[in-house]
């Protein structure tokens, strides 16, 4: 298989790795995929009380295509408002890192983390949640 | 301590040629063209010689005379023209085989192609955890219809080696024909086609030091008599099992890197197994949470299989880019699926992603080992602080018992 630039620089050079403590105030977390289909993603996000989100990290187990999404995917929310957030496209990421066809399905994994952090944080501050995804562990 | 990189750790996948291989094929490409089946001149003659010699070289290493030897373009070849020539010329016996649920990839592909094509039924023998085929459930599996059962000698994956000997005894005594794709196993364990009881055996060159797209069938010819219908005709080649002018050079190569192995296979097995232990070691010390795959005590002396728990297969090799190996990973098969031959040993789907197969040989010197396990070490330690799956493993969740989303 050969990589992209842009995925093995997120392989070797992953951005925003790490976790928050899911309790903290602001804190949303998604978990989306599952051990038996080689991957899980998890993507936490930490918005701020203008709605914004300040921080975010990810810790996935896959292949390199997917902790280069959820990479990227960390990346990209930063900065951004809950509804930029959820306006993220899997396509956006497949084309951002070149991703070929068998790999699709690592871009819909972190658009789901994605959609799964920001529920849940809004879960968690008691606001409805907006444009489910594919749902987080739970 | 120094090291060439990239390193080749995926014997099992092909071998390096021996140069004492090379240069014995070299003349058979210049001045020794002639065409084996000439009968008539000296440059058919010496071709001849050459294939004669051969023959001999591989029958002596599976203890078989050179009459039983055909050669062939290599494994696939072998094991198509064994289990196809069988269900053709037996089938007014029946059309049952039994197959090791492990066997290999184009023995399950020639089998399927039966059952699909020509109506075969197949009974498929279940294996331990350590990967190993019981003469029990082979007797157990045999019907009156039986024509073939097939039992892989050792596996490509986890190199669990079979107990040849007692599969072959329990088919012997049914009267059932007992084919063994051996292609991993020759050259590498000592193989005795009488002992073992093997009536059709399959090898191929590019697993032994030799050259590739060339390979042997070896076909019993007393206690039984094993009759077989040519899959590919023509001029009658190869005691008209297998038309077309022989690969002279390749099956000069065959023959000597069969000599090699034979000559040198005490020491060399010594060795490698030292070395491939010292592998096994070093990353079992180092990593906590990694398992070996397969059979510690039947195992090929160059395999080792390791799951590394919480670790996808892919991301391993794309960090061990200087390392040359295979995965049981989905995302590094065509068929995304993860590794049937590591599931069927009851291994979780989750630790058959998370599975490496390192394959050393003949080349494989004591700093390559060292230098790998270093970065074998460091490659898994960076991941799993990158695995969520680790992480909750590390907090006390248990990951069988959390609902994951299905995608
Ligand atoms: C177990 C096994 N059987 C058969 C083959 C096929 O042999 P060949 O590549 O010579 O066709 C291989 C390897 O390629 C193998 O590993």
């Amino acid at each position: 298989m050969a990589y992209s630039d842009k995925v093995l620089d997120h392989y070797n050079n992953p951005r925003n790795m790490g976790s928050f403590g899911k309790e903290e105030d602001g804190v949303g977390t998604g978990i989306v995929g599952a051990p038996e289909c080689g991957d899980v993603m998890k993507l936490q996000v930490k918005i701020n009380d203008d709605g914004i989100i300040e921080d975010a990290k990810f810790k996935t187990f896959g292949c390199g295509s997917a902790i280069a999404s959820s990479s990227l995917a960390t990346e990209w929310l930063k900065g951004r408002t809950v509804d930029q957030a959820l306006a993220i496209k899997n396509t956006d990421i497949v084309e951002e890192l070149n991703l070929p066809p068998v790999k699709i399905h690592c871009s819909v994994l972190a658009e789901d983390a994605i959609k799964a952090a920001v529920n849940d944080f809004l879960n968690r501050s008691g606001k409805p949640t907006q444009a489910v995804g594919d749902g987080s562990a739970s | 301590m120094t090291v060439n990189t990239p390193i080749y750790m995926d014997y099992q996948s092909t071998t390096p040629m021996d140069p004492r291989v090379l240069e014995a094929m070299l003349p058979y490409f210049t001045n020794l063209f002639g065409h084996p089946s000439s009968r008539n001149h000296s440059f058919g003659w010496a071709a001849e010689q050459a294939v004669d010699a051969a023959r001999e070289q591989v029958a002596e290493l599976i203890g078989a005379s050179a009459k039983e030897v055909i050669f062939t373009s290599g494994g696939t070849e072998a094991i198509n023209l064994a289990i196809k020539g069988v269900a053709d010329m037996y089938a007014e016996k029946g059309r049952h085989m039994v197959v090791a649920v492990t066997d290999s990839r184009p023995v399950q592909d020639v089998v399927k192609h039966l059952v699909r094509e020509r109506g075969f039924e197949v009974t498929e023998l279940k294996v331990d955890k350590e990967g190993r085929v019981s003469a029990d459930d082979v007797r157990a599996a045999l019907r009156p219809d039986t024509v073939l059962v097939s039992v892989m000698m050792a596996n490509n994956e986890i190199g669990t080696v079979q107990d040849m000997a007692a599969i072959g005894k329990v088919a012997k005594e049914a009267g059932v024909i007992f084919f063994t794709d051996a292609t991993e196993a020759v050259g590498k364990v000592p193989v005795d086609v009488q002992a073992m009881g093997i009536d059709l055996l399959a090898l191929t060159g590019h697993k032994i030091y030799g050259p590739k797209g060339v390979g042997a069938l070896y076909v019993r010819r007393k206690n039984p008599r094993v009759r077989l219908s040519a899959q590919i005709d023509g001029g009658g080649h190869e005691r008209g099992m297998r038309s077309g002018t022989l690969n002279v050079p390749g099956v000069a190569g065959l023959g000597k890197a069969a000599e090699l192995c034979r000559t040198e296979m005490a020491a060399e097995s010594v060795r490698i197994a030292a070395l491939r232990d010292r592998l096994e070691a070093g990353i079992l010390a180092a990593l906590d949470e990694v398992s070996v795959n397969g059979s510690r005590s039947h195992r090929l002396p160059h395999n080792l299989n390791i799951s590394f728990a919480y670790v996808e297969g892919e991301s391993m090799l794309m960090g061990l880019k200087e390392v040359a190996l295979a995965s049981g990973s989905a995302c590094t098969t065509a068929t995304l699926e993860p590794s049937y031959v590591i599931r069927a040993l009851g291994v979780s789907e989750e630790l058959a992603h998370s599975s490496l197969r390192f394959s050393i040989g003949r080349f494989t010197t004591a700093e390559e080992v060292e230098f790998v396990i270093g970065r074998v070490v460091e490659t898994i330690t960076r991941l799993r602080e990158m695995s969520p799956l680790y992480e909750m493993a590390k907090e006390g969740i248990d990951l069988s018992q959390v609902h994951w989303s299905a995608h």
